[in-house]
């Protein structure tokens, strides 16, 4: 499958496409976003309930690659419990790898599992499947929009 | 030195009267390279086709030897420059079997030329209430410019419904056609199926309405011979890079009649015959619709593309293509999960397909570690990816140079895509 694809798709992100976790949709949700790629009709859609500045239940559902699908589920399982700022600060970590050159350094402390994205550095066209749901979050914590796109 | 040679006279290396790919594939440079330390193996045709050493050399002759400005100078390389972009309207009217070279103008490509029709006889003749037809299946570009024409006019796109397996209802598309209807678009053979339509039956049953018929022929000029005048059409419309010439040369190909009555679609210079600030006199067909300097080099270029396809043979393409896909479809069938959308009867060497493993770009992703180049996307038919109820799908476009051992490349690869995402 090639080296590349090898640290593309790790097992972790393989695992999570099969099962994405948290992945329904959510009846009583604070609020909702939805998530588009235009360029490839990916389309998510994220739930969130907050308890004060707190993610108190976070969830999707739709439809994507396998970046894009188990981005988003691992998302969900990192976030629960954490506040808005942590959030934050996890997407910035996030975002700053998935940007890097390839061969920079990972800052595993700062970026935790989602280290497992690291692959996507090779692939600059894939860090939009990659921060997708991310994107949508941030947008979602600020209450700015009711959808996102990556164009 | 060889190739310069052979590109003179036009001719590709393989002049027998066997279909021998593996002597074509040694015309087009970019099929010896290799991806991934793996050979290349491209099937991504219908979005571009890749360019024979004949097209290559034209270009580059054109630039080192012929470069002048057409319609201009009265100098020998203006001349040279003008009689060669002439030659090349020539090919392309003998090569579509159109009546006159004046009927053939050159614009950026597929898109531009239903632009200019959309923008000239449309909206000459679309009025409120009025109605414009497409089907289901067309690629952006045969949608828009009518959306964008109907809501400038208060008119009304409508589209012709397709079945299950990626035909076009031709039932529903004869009912409606109305009293109301002014213009058909529709497409010769679709990009993200490869649904061959029954056009001429199409043009037949609007004729019969007497309502003219912009055919979209992207899709269908690198696997079928053309024959505008059978076909019956009034606009008929491609691109060069899609048919093994350059990017950015085109064809709109429309009845003399119809284009003499058309207002010009961009003004400027070479497309007057005289200007003077009270009034200006437009230029005849074909450059009254070619204004300002023209794309010389890829017209040139577009040219030896038609030379090297005549050579082929696009009788032995069509056959060679129609095994190919045979053999494809087959491959496809025997891996587990995948289903092919567009199941035509008539179809052209087009295979799209999901996965319930995969997605379309994961798929493509995977492909590409293997030097596999399929497009994965929704192919800028996002009606249609509704029709089907997917987001994309993954395509394989096939072209002459193609082979069987590169579709067996396709399958091994596909069944690590299952192996790995199952």
């Amino acid at each position: 499958m090639g080296q590349s694809n090898r640290a593309l798709y790790e097992q972790v992100i393989l695992e999570h496409n099969r099962k994405p976790r948290n992945f329904h949709a959510m009846e009583d949700a604070d609020r909702r976003i939805e998530g588009h790629n235009p360029l490839c009709g990916d389309h998510f859609t994220l739930y969130l309930k907050l308890d004060g500045d707190v993610i108190a239940d976070i969830s999707f559902e739709g439809r994507g690659c396998a970046i894009a699908k188990s981005s988003a589920s691992l998302m969900t399982t990192l976030l629960k419990g954490k506040t808005v700022r942590e959030a934050e600060d996890l997407f910035v970590q996030f975002h700053r790898m998935v940007t890097a050159k390839p061969d920079a350094p990972i800052d595993e402390k700062a970026v935790g599992k989602l280290a497992v994205f690291s692959g996507v550095r090779e692939f600059p066209i894939r860090i939009k499947c990659a921060t997708l749901s991310w994107h949508a979050l941030l947008s979602a914590l600020r209450g700015t929009h009711s959808s996102v796109t990556t164009e | 030195m060889r190739a310069v040679r052979e590109m003179s006279s036009g001719i590709p290396s393989n002049a027998t009267s066997i279909f021998d790919v593996a002597a074509l594939r040694r015309d087009f440079p970019i099929l010896q390279t290799t991806v991934h330390g793996k050979p290349l193996v491209y099937l991504d045709n219908a979005a571009t086709s890749q360019k024979p050493q004949a097209v290559l050399d034209a270009l580059a002759r054109y630039y080192a030897e012929t470069n002048a400005n057409v319609h201009r100078g009265l100098y020998q390389l203006s001349e040279a420059s003008t009689r060669a972009y002439d030659a090349a309207r020539h090919k392309v009217r003998d090569f579509i079997r159109a009546r006159l070279k004046c009927e053939i103008i050159f614009t950026r490509g597929t898109t531009e030329g239903i632009n200019l029709v959309a923008q000239t006889y449309g909206r000459q003749h679309v009025k409120a209430g009025d109605e414009i037809l497409i089907t289901h299946m067309e690629h952006h570009s045969n949608i828009v410019p009518w959306q964008v024409l109907c809501e400038e006019k208060g008119a009304r796109l409508r589209v012709a419904p397709i079945t299950d397996t990626g035909e076009l209802d031709v039932q529903a598309f004869q009912r409606m056609l109305t009293g109301r209807t002014k213009l058909v678009a529709v497409t010769y053979v679709s990009n993200a199926l490869g649904s061959v339509n029954p056009v001429k039956e199409l043009i037949g049953m609007a004729h019969a309405r007497g309502v003219p018929v912009l055919v979209d022929g992207a899709q269908a000029v690198p696997h079928l011979a053309i024959d505008v005048l059978e076909l019956g059409c009034d606009f008929f419309v491609f691109s060069g890079h899609k048919v093994f010439g350059p990017t950015g040369i085109g064809v709109l190909y429309g009845r003399a009649e119809l284009l003499e009555e058309m207002p010009p679609y961009q003004t400027g210079g070479d497309m007057i015959l005289s200007v003077r600030f009270d009034k200006t006199i437009f230029n005849s067909l074909p450059h009254k619709f070619e204004a300002g300097t023209p794309d010389i080099a890829g017209a040139i270029g577009l040219g030896a593309a038609i030379d090297y396809l005549n050579h082929v043979g696009m009788d032995r393409i069509a056959a060679h293509e129609a095994e190919l896909l045979q053999y494809g479809t087959e491959v496809l069938h025997s891996i587990d999960g995948v289903r092919i959308l567009g199941n035509a009867a008539h179809k052209a060497s087009v295979l799209s397909f999901v996965m319930d493993a995969a997605h379309p770009h994961d798929i493509g992703q995977m492909l590409d570690g293997e030097g596999i180049a399929i497009r994965a996307g929704h192919h800028c038919a996002q009606p249609l990816m509704e029709r089907f109820d997917v987001p994309a799908t993954a395509r394989a476009s096939l072209a002459f140079y193609n082979t069987r051992e590169e579709l067996d490349a396709l399958g091994k690869a596909l069944e690590r895509v299952h192996e790995v995402f199952g």
